[in-house]
């Protein structure tokens, strides 16, 4: 009788809880919801980036009063970066007509992106994400500025031929691979195999399986194949193995170059000293000695309305979530100073404003991010902007800039890019737009 | 009182062995599926549809497969994230190439697949028994999946290795792909799992699922009563591995859209296995149960402080629905080790007694 009385209880209290979607009348603030992995094995990762996100957000509330005077409402969303979390988080947010989403996993990136044209949501995968996407004539709801991982291959290759003197000195080179085995990490595997074959390095793929803690036979591989550079795109647990694992078996650091989602504080922590030379791709710098920081600590920290310490801003994560914010932020004020609104942008107008979003060095110091980021400026054909890379070290305390900026190689990446477009458009059945005519 | 059973005479063999021998029975099964197939569909949001009930489907479906395989022939598996990979590649791979066949067509083509796969991984099943059995059909998961994210052939050579579902239509209507409608995906999803639910029933109620049972309860009796254990459980694994594989297809093509192989992974194994074990090995309903308890007592927990207006940290609030939820099942396991089923089956007991309990 009891378990019958809890069972009952149970059933009576799920009505209750019912769920109520769709009453949701906002029209005096921009709603955008967070997906966020504050829990499970990528949360050393995703914390710091969610604390960005929402610092940034509070931040143009606090600081400059919302978006063109609307302020921004977010709500975060647990996905533990699994795909089937965040296909639940996106039906159930979307009903709160959010402009734009942020997916933060490739993963749910690829899940969402059929869905963008249909729902009327612009899916923002800030770096990660399908490559192919990057072609606007193909895909108009998907961006993925300020670059993407083709990009970032290429700007990898190109600073290891800076290193070595020349891009004639690839010749012969050894360069390894070593990537998660999952959509994500496979990205970068065609832009390095036809630079291998015009350039003649010989490229090494070497896959480490989910969720990366074995990465024994991988290295037993790499100490054969005793390679001169080695790419590595892991993220959590993989990287922190894959940099301790370089570290035991007396790989010089700094011929290691991690992409931009294996570089972080989390990722060298794990080897200690041992660690000092790590190199990464990044498109922001790390550090919280930029304006914006000072702005941060005096709107929303001093007010007790910060998402994490004080001394854990500047943080790389930390700061690509307060980076992907601005980014999102910028967008929506294109549209709305375009379309001269003074109420959250449509779904159509958001769109407007990330494709003609033009983020000018002017811009980047008025809200204080001058030398925190490149300028950069999206158009109809190009999602990915013409954004590029730099490449961060770490000296065994912090992550600092060690390189110039890197243009990738634009001519060997775009064609393939298209070329990839074509079939992924093909396969979900879309047809070509013609930039030309929007204004 | 309601649940009263006097005046039903059975003058026949039939009647009394159909499925609901009480007339109470039938009218509340029939009228269930009328709703199932009426109510969500006209009601529902997409949230409901497209987010808790198609997944709730599709797991049941999953979970019906394996609970023939180990509810009723007593085979302990834990292939079935494998298996159900199979039926997900096997239909990309299908309607990709012969684009003008029935979706339909092409999800139960690839159960046939999975069915063949599953098959010859049941081979080892004559040898060994049990924990080592459930070992053994580990090697089947991690293979599968292995070959799938190594081989670029069955993704038709996609640099991500992702499948995506192209769209297709079943009677004029887009059923998959973007532009298919959640109530459209429902209806699909509920057909075939009524159609296979019904299978299922009438296939344990028979010859075959008397002969798996046998073999379950005492496979040395069994034997020499004249059930053939390498038929007998080489059939349950080419059936389970079937209803895995349909499964596995619809979880691609009529829940996620596209999917890697980390969809298939082991975690989706074991998450089937706890919905035969929480529901209640052996019992069709069970299944049910267990999809139902595995995927809406989650989605339940991080609905609820919502509905109560309380603002919980979301990191916070995960942990305490991983608390909660496991807190459950230990607690369903221990006041009833035989699952959901079991504890529908006393109540049910007590209903036809009520209310003048002997």
């Amino acid at each position: 009788m009891k378990v019958r009385g809890f069972l009952i209880g149970l059933l009576a209290m799920t009505v209750a809880a019912w769920p109520v979607a769709g009453a949701w009348a906002q029209d005096k603030t921009i709603f955008i919801p967070l997906f966020v992995y504050r829990t499970g094995p990528y949360a050393p990762s995703g914390i710091p980036n969610a604390n960005g996100f929402q610092d940034y957000f509070n931040l143009v509330n606090e600081r400059d009063g919302g978006v063109n005077g609307v302020k921004l409402v977010i709500e975060e969303c647990e996905t533990q970066y699994k795909t089937d979390l965040g296909v639940e988080c996106y039906e159930r947010l979307k009903g709160k007509k959010p402009p734009l989403v942020n997916p933060y996993s490739t993963g749910i990136t690829y899940q969402l992106i059929p869905k963008a044209p249909v729902d009327k949501i612009v899916v923002h995968s800030m770096g990660y994400g399908m490559t192919a996407s990057a072609d606007g004539r193909w895909f108009p709801w998907v961006f993925n500025f300020p670059m993407t991982y083709w990009s970032q291959a290429s700007a990898f290759v190109k600073y290891v031929a800076s290193q070595e003197g020349g891009m004639d000195k690839l010749k012969g080179k050894k360069i390894v691979h070593i990537f998660h085995n999952s959509p994500y990490g496979k990205e970068a595997n065609p832009t390095l195999e036809t630079l291998a074959k015009q350039h003649g390095f010989e490229l090494t793929l070497l896959a480490v399986d989910h969720p990366g803690q074995e990465q024994g036979a991988t290295w037993l591989q790499v100490r054969r194949i005793n390679p001169d550079w080695i790419y590595l795109s892991g993220w959590g647990v993989m990287n922190q193995v894959a940099v301790k694992e370089a570290a035991s078996k007396g790989f010089k650091m700094d011929h290691m170059v991690g992409n931009w989602w294996s570089g972080s504080e989390s990722d060298v922590v794990a080897a200690a000293d041992g660690a000092r030379g790590f190199k990464s791709m990044t498109f922001h710098a790390p550090g919280a000695g930029f304006k914006v920081h000072q702005d941060l600590v005096k709107h929303v920290y001093d007010k007790g309305k910060g998402a994490t310490k004080k001394d854990l801003l500047g943080e790389v994560y930390h700061n690509r979530g307060m980076i992907n914010a601005m980014l999102n932020v910028e967008a929506l004020r294109t549209a709305m100073l375009k379309f001269k609104l003074k109420t959250p942008p449509a779904s159509e107008q958001a769109r407007w404003g990330f494709e003609n979003l033009n983020l000018t060095e002017q811009r980047l110091e008025q809200i204080g991010m001058k030398g925190m980021m490149r300028p950069l400026k999206v158009t109809c054909e190009n999602h990915e902007s013409n954004g590029m890379a730099a490449v961060q070290q770490w000296d065994g305390k912090q992550w600092k800039i060690v390189s110039d900026w890197i243009e990738p190689i634009r001519d060997v990446v775009r064609p393939k890019l298209e070329a990839a477009a074509v079939e992924e458009a093909k396969k979900l059945g879309y047809t070509v737009r013609d930039c030309s005519k929007e204004k | 009182m309601i649940y009263r059973e006097a005046g039903q005479f059975k003058t026949t063999y039939a009647a009394d062995q159909a499925i609901f021998p009480i007339a109470q029975d039938r009218v509340v099964v029939a009228l269930a599926i009328a709703a199932a197939f009426l109510v969500p569909p006209l009601a529902g949001s997409e949230y409901w549809l497209q987010a808790v009930l198609i997944p709730l489907l599709i797991y049941s479906l999953a979970a019906i497969g394996l609970n023939l395989l180990t509810g009723y022939a007593g085979q302990l598996s834990l292939g079935t994230g494998g298996f159900m990979a199979v039926g997900a590649y096997a239909a990309f791979k299908i309607t990709t190439a012969f684009p003008q066949v029935n979706i339909i067509v092409v999800f139960l083509v690839s159960g046939l697949f999975a069915a063949g796969v599953g098959l010859l991984f049941g081979i080892p099943s004559l040898r060994i028994k049990g924990f080592y059995l459930a070992v053994a059909t580990l090697a089947a998961q991690f293979f599968l999946v292995w070959l799938f994210n190594k081989v670029a052939w069955f993704s038709n050579y996609a640099s991500s290795g992702t499948i995506t579902a192209p769209p297709r239509t079943v009677f004029g209507v887009m059923v998959t792909g973007p532009e298919a409608t959640a109530p459209a995906r429902y209806v699909v999803a509920l057909t075939l799992v009524v159609l296979f639910a019904l299978a299922a029933k009438n296939l344990v109620r028979g010859r075959i699922g008397r002969s798996w049972m046998a073999i379950r309860d005492r496979d040395i009796a069994a034997e020499i009563i004249g059930v053939r254990p390498l038929r007998t459980k080489l059939l349950a694994f080419g059936i389970s591995s079937f209803y895995c594989g349909v499964a596995g297809a619809e979880l691609v093509f009529l829940y996620l859209g596209s999917a890697e192989t980390l969809a298939f992974d082991i975690t989706i194994s074991f998450l089937i296995l706890f919905m035969v074990i929480i529901g209640g090995l052996g019992s069709i309903l069970g299944s049910f149960l267990g999809a139902a308890f595995i995927v809406l007592v989650p989605i339940f927990l991080t609905n609820a402080p919502h509905a109560l207006g309380l603002s919980v940290p979301v990191a916070l609030q995960k942990q305490v629905e991983l608390m909660i939820f496991g807190g459950l099942i230990l607690f369903f396991l221990i006041v009833e080790p035989h699952g959901l089923a079991r504890l529908w089956q006393i109540a049910k007991e007590k209903l036809r007694l009520w209310p003048f309990p002997h």
